[in-house]
C-alpha cells in the first residue's frame, strides 16, 4: 500500500522511508521488504530508537519532515488511505472463533482509524507544502510530540538494553529490562508488543515473563483509545 | 544508547543521540548546555556521567553483564521533540545492507513510516 502511494507521489518531490522496529533483525523484516518490491529507502531499527528520537509508541506511525529537513507532524497513527487489514476483519463472525481469539477480534474491530482522511491530508501537504493546513508549525509539532518525563527516559534505556542482551543470545537476561520499561512507559505499545511477541506470537497473551498482555492491556485502555485520534 | 565503557567517542555520542558537542556545551536545536571542562578529554572522548547529569539523561546499569544504557534527556515539562528540525537517523537499509542517512533526502518531503512484523 505504502510502495503504491510512494510511486503515485515520488515525482513530486516525495519520499518514503519505511522504518521497521523489530529486534528480530533482517530475519523477521527482509522477507516483507522484498515481497513490497520497495522502492524506497526500507530500514531496519532494532533497538527501537525512533521511539526514543521521533516519540513514536505504536504502529504505524507517521512523521512528516519537509525539504528543509523539518518536522511538520510528528508521530501518529499512519494510514495509506485504505486499512485492508482492518476491512477484513469487518466482515468476521467472532462466534465461529475459539473463544480467547473471539475476545481479541471483538477488541480489534473496535479499535478506530482514518485511512482515508490521513491520505486526503498526506496528499494535500505533498501538493501544497508549508500551505497546506495540515502542516503545522514549528510550536505545535514540538507541543504535540509525545511527553518525556524521567520515567520515560528510563525506559528507553531499559528497553536497549534487553534488546541488546536478547540479540547476544541472553533472552532471559532481556526480559526484566523490558518489564521495567513497560512499568515505566506503560503506554509505548512497541516495547510491550516487541516482548510479548517472543513468549506467544499468536495472541501476544499472557505469560509467567510479564504483567500485561494484548488484550489486558487493551481492555484496561479502551480499544478506541489504541490509536489516538488524529486532530487534522 | 548502549554502552559498554562510560567513556565514549564524541562522534558516536552525537550520531546517536541527536546532541552535538560544541565549544559552548551540549547542543540540541537552540538549546546549549555548559560542560565542566573534566567532561571531554583531548582525545575526543566523552565523560557519560557528567554529560548524562547535567543534561538530565538517565544512565542504566545492567551489572551482571557489566553494560549501560544512556537514555533521552527528560523532565517533567519536556517533550520528545525541543524543536521541529529532525534529529539525524542512521540505520541500515534493509535492501542493501547500507547505513542510510535521514539527511540524504534534503530537498524532498519525507513521510517516516514505523512499522512491525510482530
Amino acid at each position: 500500500m505504502w510502495q503504491e502511494l510512494r510511486e503515485e507521489l515520488h515525482s513530486k518531490g516525495f519520499e518514503v522511508v519505511t522504518v521497521a522496529l523489530d529486534v528480530g533483525g533482517v530475519e523477521a523484516t527482509k522477507e516483507f521488504v522484498d515481497r513490497a518490491n520497495a522502492q524506497h529507502p526500507s530500514l531496519l531499527d532494532q533497538a527501537h530508537v525512533v521511539d526514543e528520537l521521533f516519540g513514536v509508541v505504536n504502529v504505524p506511525n507517521g512523521v512528516w519532515i519537509d525539504e528543509d529537513q523539518m518536522i511538520v507532524r510528528p508521530a501518529e497513527p499512519a494510514f495509506p488511505g485504505r486499512n485492508p487489514v482492518m476491512e477484513s476483519f469487518e466482515k468476521l463472525d467472532v462466534s465461529t472463533l475459539p473463544p480467547d481469539i473471539a475476545d481479541m477480534m471483538t477488541e480489534v474491530k473496535k479499535i478506530k482509524t482514518d485511512p482515508e482522511a490521513y491520505k486526503a491530508a498526506l496528499l494535500d501537504w505533498v501538493e501544497r507544502g508549508a500551505d497546506s493546513p495540515y502542516a503545522l508549525t514549528p510550536e505545535e509539532v514540538v507541543a504535540r510530540s509525545h511527553a518525556r518525563t524521567d520515567d520515560q527516559a528510563r525506559a528507553a534505556a531499559h528497553f536497549e538494553l534487553g534488546q541488546h542482551l536478547h540479540r547476544n543470545g541472553d533472552h532471559a537476561a532481556a526480559i526484566p529490562h523490558w518489564r521495567e520499561a513497560h512499568r515505566l512507559q506503560p503506554d509505548n505499545w512497541t516495547y510491550k508488543r516487541q516482548a510479548w511477541n517472543f513468549e506467544d506470537p499468536i495472541r501476544q497473551g499472557h505469560t509467567d515473563a510479564y504483567d500485561g498482555s494484548w488484550i489486558e492491556d487493551v481492555k484496561k485502555i479502551g480499544a478506541e483509545n489504541y490509536y489516538p485520534s488524529v486532530t487534522f | 544508547m548502549l554502552l559498554d565503557s562510560l567513556q565514549v567517542p564524541v562522534e558516536d555520542f552525537e550520531a546517536r543521540t541527536g546532541w552535538s558537542v560544541q565549544p559552548q556545551g551540549l547542543c540540541q536545536g537552540d538549546v546549549c548546555l555548559p560542560l565542566p571542562e573534566t567532561a571531554r578529554t583531548a582525545d575526543g572522548t566523552l565523560d557519560v556521567q557528567q554529560v548524562a547529569e547535567r543534561a538530565g539523561m538517565p544512565l542504566v546499569h545492567d551489572e551482571t553483564h557489566d553494560l549501560w544504557a544512556l537514555g533521552p534527556a527528560a523532565g517533567a515539562e519536556r517533550r520528545v521533540l525541543t524543536t521541529a528540525h529532525a534529529p539525524e537517523l542512521e540505520l541500515p537499509d534493509l535492501r542493501t545492507g547500507e547505513l542510510f542517512r535521514l539527511s540524504s533526502l534534503k530537498g524532498q518531503k519525507v513521510l517516516l513510516l514505523a512499522w512491525a512484523s510482530w
